[in-house]
């Protein structure tokens, strides 16, 4: 296999990245891969944006009585920190960058089935983006990423127009990415790639997209009818005419629940290629972990009210709610158990990627299982709208979601760019960042059940002990954050050469020069053997090393 | 029967919890069963993590890649094993559930006898207001041991009344009531919070129960200076806003009669009955053509916009004081 390419240095070899040069060739491209950066530096700015308004507020929350801003601007903080961080980074990181670079690839194909609306996707995303950075410098919208009626509707005064519009643009954005992807897989996989013999990335990336092309319209209308609400009263929402505020939350939960796998679903696909790399061996249980994916994309489109059990809402509505969110559970514990047994009988080694692997399957436990408290009616009422939520889906989304995120562009860097990151260095800044994770949101699982609510902008003294600990984890989070943006960039003029594939790793993706050949493939490739055969010569149908 | 057994052996270790600031002061009947369940879902957490982490380290160290050409042996997928840990997970959820369920359905509804309070959430202030009329602005005073009834709503936007010690929090929400109770256990302050995003002041929103003694608390309110009680407030306003031109006692008026009629359950024009209660009242004062009436005249105005939150509340008072079924705890 991929023992037959040249490793010649990638100057001397044409590849995507070289194949032509100037602004135009990157702004008017449709190579997928391209596209993918483009994500990425569009992505990785917002992501340090949205950092850069934590970092603001966790030096705020030092003091009880608020270090460094104005309630009113530590209000925007929190919601232009969530809004950036999920509309414009979570959502789009994995399946835009990774999946856009992969998925034709990982499919053996030359491009994504419409190369062209693939480009049409990051311009709408650049637009979105634009709208709400120019929200931010505008003054900045204050109502919570959550937007919730009827403050949004009547009573703040800040950007939420802009803001609003550029999150409903965005949302087109990844309705025709997913879409892409979809018919990218049902209709590009090369000969000999059966379904069952994807890897679990493809998976977990086509359970994704469903969710985003049947999830993304019913956010959009609810945004959409903020809108209305706002400049023309309609009175949807609003009770003084009739309207019903929670109405809203059932729209914005309907979609914003399935969100959360949106997020972290791409990333337990990545999990599963770097685990089986470098342990060396074929995942346990491929179809469990296939079929979990597809569980939980279906079961999270019925948990919306779990998000609600303190409106008020029906003591029977709120026990259907309650029992669909333990069975969401379900399918992700099958993931965890199914990814620990792979490592069984292993040749482990332990590069970046698999250290954020690691950090992940741990991380993403906790979460999941902190997410029982709040599925369970009883506690969530004491902890809905605390800190312990907040430690939860950030357990869920940073722990989970941005571990898995590094860990893949770290796994798939030396095919992206053609160089090897400096490894120590990538291994110090994931024990840095597994670290200061921890010490920034585990307190904050404590600061919840001694009952500080979120969004306070100051707050009784009593929890000051548990805040300064928080932020000083954050500070190191931070630091664990900026390592791996310096030395990559690094590492594109100065990186050793990436062989084809440095981790010995199995995949159409690895057969390929590094960077690949704009087309992919210089033959189209053809699929003889399951995903990760990493087994014994033979055991895949063939031979398994190269 | 686990249940059981796994309470009364949380019981004892909650006892002897030490003084590191783990549990907020538990001060309602609800607070202890919360505990209970939150300190078993908080050890089944600790005990998976471990677990997980322990397996994973253990894996990590015995089957570390010894040299680059190493060949493990072929993965086998084992169908029980992958039974076995789909079942227990599904176990645990069950067990979970059934016991969260429980203690939720116990407590949704507050008992028949319990003390109704007023609260109103305001951009950025809690108005309450006791039936003997006494108002406060982000202070609660209750007695212990008596069983209240917090009738909430909101001004403005949505709030959420959050009371750390009783293990309680609820919406209080513009345009419905919603209804959160607790019975306190202990005398003391403590703290409640608004636990819902509502603007520039939400931090500001917060204030402090005081749990008394039944004598303190009636000592306190005998000398606070209270006016009218809200039944009375309620009497003046059904006549100030001229309800009762129409709605006569013997029901002779334009309107249907109020007397008796909380409680019971009224028919619609368009077929369909429901019973008379805070809610329902509400929206016959504020939306009267919403829900007409057989055998009158859609004749009653709107007090829409006219009629703030609070005399809404009293007007509701009023009526209740006409009598009819006695109040039946209705949770919401
Ligand atoms: C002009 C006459 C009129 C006035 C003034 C009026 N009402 Fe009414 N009210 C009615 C009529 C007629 C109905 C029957 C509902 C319908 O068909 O609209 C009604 C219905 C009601 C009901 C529902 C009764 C039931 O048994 O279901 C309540 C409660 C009520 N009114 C309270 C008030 C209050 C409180 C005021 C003063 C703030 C008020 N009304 C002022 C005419 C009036
Ligand atoms: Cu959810
Ligand atoms: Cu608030």
């Amino acid at each position: 296999m991929s023992a037959a390419l040249a490793e010649a240095p990638p100057e001397t070899r044409v590849h995507y990245l070289n194949a032509n040069y100037g602004i135009k060739s990157w702004l008017l491209t449709t190579d997928h891969k391209r596209i993918a950066l483009l994500y990425l530096a569009s992505i990785t700015l917002m992501f340090f944006v949205g950092g850069a308004m934590a970092v603001m507020m966790r030096i705020h929350l030092i003091d009880p009585a608020g270090a460094l801003v104005h309630p009113d601007t530590y209000n925007k903080l929190f919601t232009m920190h969530g809004v950036m961080m999920i509309f414009f980074f979570l959502i789009p990181s994995i399946p835009a960058v990774l999946g856009n670079f992969l998925v034709p690839i990982m499919v053996g194909a030359k491009d994504l089935a419409f190369p062209r609306i693939n480009l049409l996707s990051w311009y709408i995303f650049i637009i979105g983006a634009s709208l709400t950075l120019y929200a931010m410098v505008s003054g900045g919208v204050d109502t919570g990423w959550t937007f919730y009626t009827p403050y949004s509707t009547t009573y703040a005064n800040s950007q939420v127009m802009a803001t609003a519009l550029g999150v409903f643009v965005s949302g087109f954005s990844s309705i025709l990415t997913g879409l892409n992807f979809i018919v990218t897989i049902h209709k590009m996989r090369a000969p000999g790639l059966t379904w069952f013999r994807m890897p679990l990335f493809l998976w977990a990336i086509y359970a994704t997209s469903i969710i985003q092309v049947l999830g993304t319209p019913v956010v959009a209308i609810a945004i959409f009818l903020i809108g209305l609400e706002r400049l023309f009263h309609v009175g949807i929402f609003d009770p003084a005419v009739g309207g019903d505020p929670i109405l809203f939350q059932h729209l914005f939960w309907f979609y914003s629940h399935p969100a959360v796998y949106i997020m972290i679903l791409p990333g337990m696909g990545v999990i599963s290629e770097i685990i089986t790399c470098f342990s060396r061996k074929k995942i346990f249980g491929y179809h469990f972990v296939a079929f979990s994916s597809m569980a939980i994309a279906v079961i999270s489109f019925l948990v919306w009210g779990h998000h609600m059990f303190v409106t008020g809402m029906s003591v029977y509505a709120a026990l259907i709610f309650s029992v669909l969110s333990f069975l969401v559970a379900i399918p992700s514990a099958i993931k965890v158990f199914n990814w620990t047994a792979t490592l069984y009988q292993g040749s482990i080694s332990y590069e970046a990627p698999m250290l954020y692997a690691l950090g992940f399957i741990g991380l993403f436990t906790m979460g999941g299982l902190t997410g029982l408290f709040l599925a369970s009616l009883a506690t969530d009422v004491h902890l809905n709208g605390t800190y312990f939520i907040v430690a939860h889906f950030h357990y869920i989304m940073v722990g989970g979601a941005v571990m898995a995120y590094l860990g893949g562009i770290h796994f798939w860097w030396p095919k992206i760019s053609g160089r090897m990151f400096p490894d120590t260095w990538a291994r110090l800044a994931a024990a840095i960042v597994f670290i200061g994770f921890n010490l920034t949101f585990f307190p904050q699982f404590m600061l919840g059940y001694l009952g500080m609510p979120r969004r306070y902008a100051t707050y009784p003294a009593e929890f000051q002990v548990l805040n300064v600990m928080s932020s000083a984890g954050a500070s190191i989070l931070g630091l664990g954050y900026m390592i791996p943006l310096i030395y990559l960039f690094w590492s594109i003029r100065y990186g050793p050469v990436a062989p084809a594939n440095p981790w010995r790793a199995k995949g159409l993706e690895w057969q390929t020069s590094s960077p690949p050949p704009t087309q992919n493939f210089e033959v189209p490739p053809v699929v003889t053997e399951e995903a990760y055969a990493y087994g014994p010569p033979g055991s895949g149908r063939e031979g398994a090393h190269d | 029967m686990l249940i059981q057994g796994a309470k009364s052996g949380l019981l004892a270790a909650l006892q002897t919890s030490p003084g590191i600031p783990i549990f907020p002061p538990r001060a309602s009947t609800i607070a202890g069963g919360v505990d209970q369940l939150h300190y078993f879902l908080t050890v089944l957490t600790l005990f998976f993590t471990f677990v997980i982490f322990t397996i994973i380290f253990y894996f990590m160290i015995r089957y570390r890649r010894r040299s680059e050409d190493e060949q493990p042996p072929e993965t086998v997928t084992l169908m029980p094993l992958e039974i076995t840990w789909t079942l227990i997970p599904t176990l645990i959820c069950v067990v979970v559930f059934a016991w969260s369920a429980s203690l939720y359905f116990r407590n949704a509804n507050p008992p028949n006898a319990a003390t109704e309070i007023i609260v109103i959430g305001k951009q950025w202030m809690w108005h309450i207001q006791h039936q003997e009329g006494v108002r406060e602005i982000n202070e609660l005073h209750v007695p212990v041991g008596v069983p209240i009834k917090l009738t909430m709503t909101s001004q403005d936007v949505i709030h959420d009344f959050f009371i750390p010690a009783f293990r309680v929090k609820r919406d209080a929400t513009p345009g419905r009531y919603s209804s959160l109770w607790f019975q306190a256990t202990k005398t003391g302050t403590f703290h409640f919070f608004c636990a819902q995003y509502c603007g520039e002041g939400h931090a500001a929103m917060i204030g402090w129960v005081h749990v008394m003694t039944p004598d303190d608390y009636a000592a306190w309110l005998a000398g606070t200076n209270r006016g009218e009680t809200m039944t009375q407030a309620g009497e003046r306003l059904f006549h100030q806003y001229g309800c009762v031109t129409c709605h006569v006692a013997d029901g002779t008026g334009r309107g249907p009669s109020l007397v008796g009629q909380f409680g019971k359950p009224q028919k619609l024009r368009d077929g369909q009955s429901l019973t008379v209660d805070e809610a329902f009242l509400r929206r016959a004062i504020t939306q009267p053509n919403s829900m007409p009436i057989p055998n009158y005249a859609p004749v009653m105005p709107t007090f829409q916009g006219q009629l703030n939150e609070e005399q809404i509340l009293q007007l509701i008072a009023y009526v209740k004081s006409l009598g009819g079924e006695e109040r039946k705890a209705k949770g919401q």
